[in-house]
This record gives C-alpha cells, structure tokens and sequence, in this order.
C-alpha cells in the first residue's frame, strides 16, 4: 500500500502535473479575482473566503480525471483490481496521492492567497483549518467521480458536471468557518459539519468508487 | 369569464404559460421519438426475417 | 406462480402497458385539466399575494414531482442493482427528463411567484437553490447516461450515481439552509405557512397534485417502452453490422 502511495506520488511529481499545476492555477485565480471585481480592498476583503474556497475546488478538479485514466488505459488498474489489495483501498491511497499532491499544497499556500485577497487577519487560521479538514474531501469526491468517468472518452468536462454539485456542502461549510472565524463567531457547528462529511467520504465513498470501477473493467 | 387578476395578471400568466409550454413540449417529444423509434424497430424487424440466416 | 417481478419482464411489460396507457392517457388528462380549471377560475385570490396564489397549483404539484421523481430513480436504480431488471433500469433513464422538466417548472414558477414578495425574480432563497442543485444532479445523471456505449455499464454507473447523488441532494438541502436562514426568515417562500389554509384552497391542489402524478406516470410508461424498443433496435443493428 506504502508502495502504491509512493508510485502514485512519484508519476504526479514527475508527469509535471503534480504539486505546480494545482498552485499555478490557484495563483491565477487568485489574480484574476481583482480584475473581475475591481481592486477595492473592503470588496476583496468580503468574497476573499469564498473566493479561496471555489479556487480550492476547481484546483482540485484539474488533476482528477487523470487519477484512474492513466491506469486504466495501460492495463495497470487491471491487475490493480486482481491483486490481493482490496480495490476500495486502491482507491483510499490514490485519492490520499491526490490529496497530498492537490490538497496539501492548497492549504500551506492559503495563507499567501488570503493575503493578496485582503482577508481578514482573523481568519487566516480558519482559512487553514478549513482547508485542511476539507480537502481530502474533495479527493474522495474526486476520486468518485473519476472512477465514474474512468472508460468516457473526454470524460474530464462530464467530470466537472458530476464532482461540482457533491462538492456544495464542503463548501458552504468551508466558507461559513472562515466568515465566522473573521467576525468572531462561533465556528462550532460548520467545522464539525464539514469534519463529519470529510470522515463520511473518506470511509464510504471508496466502496461505491470501487463498484464503479469493477464496473469499468468488466 | 376569465378570473381579475388584478395588479398580477402577468405573473401568473407566465407562470401558466411557461410551465404549459414545457409541459406540453416534454408531451411532443417523447410521443414523436415513441413514433420514431416503433417506426424504426419494426423496420428492422422486417429486415430481420426478409435476411438469409448468417 | 406470477409474482410482481413478472410485470417488469420486458415482454410482459410492453404487454400490460400497451393495453394500459391509452386509459391512463386520458384519465391523466382529464384529472390534470380539472385541477388546474379548478384552481386557476375557481378559488378566491389570497388577501396578502392576491392573485398570484393561482400559481399554487402549478408550483407546488411540479416541485413534488421534481423530488419524488429523484426518489422513483433511486428505487429503480436499487432495484437495478439487486435484482438485474432491465426494465427498471430504463425505468430510471425514462423519468429523468421528466424530472428535470418538473424541476425547471419549480424553479420558474417559484421566481415568479416570489417576486412580489422579495422584489426580485431571484434571491437564493434556501428552497429555490435546493433545486437548482437538484437541476444540476439530474443533469449529470442524464448527462452520464449519454456518455456510455454499453448500456449495461451505463445502467450499472448511473445507478451508482443516483444512489451517491441522492445522499448528497439531502445533504446539500440542509447544507443550504444552514447557509441561507438566518437572513431571509420572513422574506422565504415559507409554502408550509400557506398550505396551513382553508379547503377553498387544498382541494384543488389535491386535485392537481394527482393530474401531475398521473400525466408523469403516462409519460415515464412512454418513455419506458421507447427505451426497451430502442435496446432492441440497437441488438438488431448490432446483429447486421456484424453479420454484414
């Protein structure tokens, strides 16, 4: 399993895509929100959470429609599914690779991001948390989502069609921890909300993604 | 004999219309594609028995 | 012994239903065009929304079926994927469009019917942006089925889908609440205060709640027996390009 992880991790960094895609793009978000919206601070200031929050998302997209592709189509997922690891546990360990290779780079850049957005000092660290607690969220969903589009020619837009909405409550719960965090609310009830969603998709998804896959290579 | 629908008139109108109008194209579509593909299967079908046996 | 499973053979089921839908065509129509006539001429405007309570009684059926639609495609998906019975899968991918109409109409007509309330068509009010995600689940799921050859796979992923899909449709409806309540309260089209209301205005609804289950069971029957005569339409042409 060790070994899957670091494979996964090693073609990520090496195909070019891995750690730099996800920030670049992040980065380009980012500046692209002041030409939009116009550069007044206090404005920024307000969309910053949101803001963050929707770039993690579509960071996050970018790379899944290669999670299971490549492997699909050099015969590799095959033998995956035929040796002794389960396939939900291939699936745990390559949306893990996603994570840490999407994810984590979001999180530690956070803070840089909120900083150009003008976001509030006070929410800096529940932009963090936040982030950290949601994202592999959003590598679990990804990750459902690829094994459903595994074998679709071009599935990457379909991808996008199918991820976007499951990604919803990770968001609205998301955001609200950072808005509550800058005005010194109470952050109680949308943090464990979005841990509760975190730890449902970890644990659940990866069997319906694993069926979705058996599916694929029947 | 129709209802005054006072300063609401164009609401409701729209709602009734639009929701009609939809309602009735979501009817034609799916009896002319039921036409469309009987049509097709039957032809099919008398392909299939006018055909040598592969 | 016939057992209720017989009914969903496909043979069986192109039989019963061929002898059925012209009936429930009619009886659709009729109960439909009743609950509407009904509601539409014959109820009393509302003294706080006036007249446009009358759109009532297309709002309200529409965004029922929109849910119950969703909740229909879940159990044919489940019974899919138990009991491997291709007329309920297609029963699925037959009432989808169905739904995603019913929840266009909900959205439209909920706007506007809103906007003499809050001022304007749109306001992310907690209910209305529940089903513009739904609209969106039912595009994916419509939109999956489109992208896969081999129906089987595709019954089997779409499935899965639906099932996913269906848990996070509830969550993201408390989600949305959570995002959206404290600010609108009394501005929210708060249906529940309403249908708290005299008969005048309940049994017409009744009436036309029962013309939109009926007109949808008509069409997803339709729709069913389209799909089955399309799989054997693609069996054939299969058989030819292979056989030459």
């Amino acid at each position: 399993m060790i070994r899957l992880l670091w494979r996964d991790l090693t073609l990520a960094v090496r195909a070019g895509g891995g750690f730099g895609l996800g920030l670049g793009f992040f980065l380009i978000l980012v500046t692209l929100i002041p030409f939009g919206v116009g550069p007044q601070s206090d404005r920024l200031a307000v969309i910053a959470p949101g803001v963050l929050w929707v770039g993690a998302l579509l960071a996050c997209l970018l790379s899944l429609d290669r999670l299971f592709a490549l492997d699909y189509e050099d015969g590799s997922l095959d033998l995956l599914a035929t040796a002794p690891l389960p396939l939900e546990a291939v699936v745990g360990v390559k949306a893990l690779a996603h994570w840490i290779t999407t994810g984590l780079p979001l999180v530690v850049a956070a803070p840089a991001m909120g900083f150009l957005l003008h976001l509030d000092p006070a929410a800096y660290l529940w932009m963090v948390v936040t982030l950290a607690i949601g994202t592999p969220a959003l590598s679990f969903i990804g990750a459902f989502g690829a094994a459903l589009t595994v074998g679709i020619k071009r599935g990457g837009l379909l991808l996008s069609l199918l991820v976007l909405p499951l990604y919803i409550p990770t968001l609205i719960f998301g955001a609200e921890v950072v808005r509550r965090g800058a005005d010194g609310l109470s952050t109680a009830t949308p943090l464990l909300m979005q841990a509760g969603i975190t730890l449902a998709t970890i644990a659940l998804l990866p069997f319906a993604a694993a069926a979705a896959l058996k599916v694929a290579l029947r | 004999m129709m209802p005054d629908l006072g300063k609401y008139a164009t609401d409701v109108y729209a709602a009734y219309a639009i929701s009609l109008l939809l309602l009735a194209g979501l009817i034609w579509r799916t009896i002319a594609r039921a036409r469309a593909v009987k049509k097709q299967l039957a032809a099919a079908e008398a392909r299939l028995e006018t055909r040598p046996n592969a | 012994m016939a057992s209720i499973w017989e009914w969903a053979n496909p043979r069986k089921f192109m039989a019963w239903t061929d002898r059925a839908l012209p009936v429930l065509a009619v009886i659709s129509a009729v109960v439909f065009a009743a609950g509407l006539i009904w509601g539409f001429f014959f109820t009393p405007d509302d003294y706080r929304q006036g007249a446009t309570v009358k759109i009532f009684y297309i709002h309200v059926p529409a965004a029922m079926m929109a849910i119950n639609i969703w909740a229909m495609m879940l159990v044919t998906s489940l019974i899919w994927i138990v009991r491997r019975h291709h007329v309920s899968a297609l029963a699925a991918k037959a009432a989808a469009p169905i739904g995603m109409i019913m929840t266009v109409i909900a959205l439209v007509t909920g706007a506007i019917w809103g906007k003499p309330m809050w001022g304007t068509y749109w306001e992310w009010d907690p209910r209305l942006t529940s089903f513009l995600i739904l609209l969106l689940f039912y595009f994916g799921y419509m939109a999956l089925w489109e992208a896969i050859d081999n129906p089987d796979t595709a019954a089997d992923l779409t499935s899965v889908l639906c099932l996913v899909g269906s848990v996070f449709a509830i969550l993201s409806r408390y989600a949305v609440l959570f995002w959206n309540q404290g600010l609108h309260q009394g501005a929210s089209l708060s249906l529940d205060a309403e249908t708290n209301v005299a008969d005048v205005y309940w049994y017409p609804a009744l009436v036309a709640i029962a013309g939109y289950v009926l007109l949808f069971i008509t069409l997803v029957l339709l729709r069913t027996r389209t799909e089955i005569r399309k799989r054997r339409l693609s069996a054939i042409e299969m058989r030819e390009r292979v056989h030459g």
